[in-house]
């Protein structure tokens, strides 16, 4: 135990790890309630396109990828807000166009590029000092973010009508929460990858969201089972010699399933 | 006092999805009323509360709310208390009735920050005046349909509104809890509050409210309760209703104009 904590690799990965988990956590709660997670899925598929243009270009991958997912959040935004198409509708036409454009773009990289299979299934190994440093000043503005408008970003999940009558910038704070899931999402892709990370947004809310009634306990309670699920998963990953963001996904689908079993909410929907 | 109406739709227009869901009505709402807008579904009662919410804009006809578009609205946002259909929202979301009714005063406590001990102060006494102080900690997934109705209200009391709008707010809550709230509202008015309240409800409105309007896309009648049976019933079910009062209870027919269209009679209540 002690000797796997002397590798540096290991401790940046860790320290990533419970990072990530954490803020996913968070922002997964609004995702949940909102029901928000399948324009997550269509957010996280999108940083692809933005991951390869990063290769494209030789730029850092994580800064294109926060450029296209913001304007993918976006356009999911307008579409759905403003326009005729549903929201599911434009998340299914954002996702595929994006990721179809990253498939381009990796065929002008020429060759297999073995970086880029890491962004999609996500690897610890490839997690560097810098990458630590985005994650801890992308993931701190994040969560000062979500601090400071605590209680409007509850108000807009939970009644986003009510709230743009009673004076507060509903619509704003929609757009500002769809930017929170896009750099929560990019931050995240390295250690669990494209394909998995909106599992590390959903599933640990999903999983608090069995236990409790409580909003704050339920944030609380995400964010145990979002770092566990990272920390135990990246441990368990090497012990195993698994495949680190897969061990973190279904570590957390346990989580959720013993959450759901162990449920003590009762519902009962009075009859009046 | 001058009395400037509180609510001014001048001959309004609006279209909801590409349909025109209220055409040419006029209407206007003096300080101090208990007004009731009925009609049938679809009629376009909820299109005229977001009217005058602001949250649609007329495509026709001019709207004033405080002497102002409801768009423009400034600090006078805070004088309107708003308690949409319950459905409106998730019933299962995990918030204590308590920091529903606090969501209240959001707006008027400003982006950043806290609510103060004077916003808590005003979120349980709005609790107390709907008279579930006692439900502050319960979770809205434990609670009755009347209670869960309650706190909405409370919600809309908590901003100390001058005007109260109401969408079907008995929507799902059974006769002895509609016949409360409603006197709940006839205590609230008496003290000065202004009230609209939108339901498809006729016979429990006509028994609290000082007027009815009775739309159906158009302005149909409106009128004191007592005036205007006759109208009501043909707004609400077509021009062939009528009233017969042979018997202890008097009792509609409804002989449906167009047979593809099922009518509802008054004693099938939804929820």
């Amino acid at each position: 135990m002690l000797e796997l904590l002397s590798y540096t690799f290991m401790q940046r990965a860790l320290a990533a790890g419970a990072l990530i988990g954490a803020l996913c956590a968070v922002i997964g709660v609004y995702v949940v309630l909102k029901g928000l997670s399948f324009i997550g899925a269509g957010i996280a598929h999108a940083s692809f396109g933005g991951v390869a243009l990063g290769f494209v270009l030789g730029v850092n991958p994580v800064l294109t990828a926060i450029v296209f997912c913001l304007l993918t959040a976006w356009g999911i935004g307008l579409a759905s807000h403003k326009g005729r198409i549903k929201e599911d509708t434009a998340v299914g036409i954002f996702f595929a166009s994006t990721m179809a454009l990253g498939i381009l773009l990796v065929g002008l990289t020429r060759g297999y590029n073995v970086d880029l299979f890491g962004y999609l299934f996500g690897s610890i190994l490839a997690v560097t000092p810098q990458d630590v440093w985005a994650t801890i000043g992308l993931g701190a503005m994040v969560l000062v973010v979500v601090g400071l408008l605590f209680k409007e970003l509850l108000f807009i999940t939970f009644d986003p009508e009510m709230a743009e009558v009673t004076g507060v910038p509903a619509e704003k704070l929609y757009f500002l929460l769809l930017s929170l899931i896009a750099v929560t999402i990019v931050i995240s892709i390295k250690v669990v990858g494209i394909v998995l990370v909106s599992a590390l947004i959903v599933t640990p809310a999903a999983a608090a969201y069995q236990l409790t009634e409580n909003f704050r306990r339920m944030m609380v309670l995400s964010v145990v089972f979002g770092v566990g699920s990272t920390v135990g998963g990246l441990l368990l990953s090497y012990w195993l010699n698994t495949a680190s963001g897969a061990t973190i996904v279904l570590l957390a689908t346990l989580a959720f399933f013993a959450a759901a079993v162990f449920s003590p909410r009762r519902r009962h929907y009075p009859a009046s | 006092m001058s009395r400037e109406p509180i609510i001014l739709l001048d001959h309004v227009t609006v279209t909801y999805q590409g349909l025109v869901a209220l055409e040419d009505v006029s209407l206007s709402v003096e300080p101090g009323a208990f007004l009731a807008i009925i009609g049938p579904n679809g009629a376009g009662k909820t299109t005229l509360l977001k009217t005058v919410l602001g949250l649609l804009r007329p495509v026709r006809g001019t709207v004033r709310v405080f002497g102002k578009a409801p768009w423009e609205l400034d600090g006078e946002r805070q004088r309107i208390g708003y308690v949409p259909q319950v459905m409106a929202v998730d019933l299962d979301f995990p918030v204590r009735a308590g920091e529903v009714v606090l969501m209240g005063r959001y707006g008027r406590i400003g982006l950043v920050r806290r609510p103060s001990a004077a916003d808590r102060w005003a979120a349980r006494q709005a609790l107390a005046r709907v008279g579930i102080a006692d439900l502050a900690d319960r979770p809205i997934a434990r609670l009755s349909g009347g209670q869960r109705q309650r706190v909405f209200l409370a919600r809309a009391l908590a901003n100390e509104p001058d005007l109260l709008l109401l969408d079907e707010p008995t929507t799902g809550v059974d006769v002895v809890a509609t016949e409360s709230l409603y006197e709940l509202l006839r205590g609230l008015h008496d003290e000065g509050i202004t009230i609209l309240v939108v339901s498809h409800d006729v016979g429990v409105v006509a028994a609290y409210v000082d007027m009815v309007a009775c739309i159906n896309r158009r302005m149909v009648a409106h009128g004191r309760p007592g005036e205007m049976e006759g109208e009501v019933l043909s707004c609400m079910y077509g021009p062939e209703a009528m009233f017969f009062g042979h018997g202890p209870v008097s009792h509609m027919i409804v002989v449906p104009q167009d047979s593809s269209e099922p009518t509802q009679g008054p004693s099938k209540e939804s929820g």
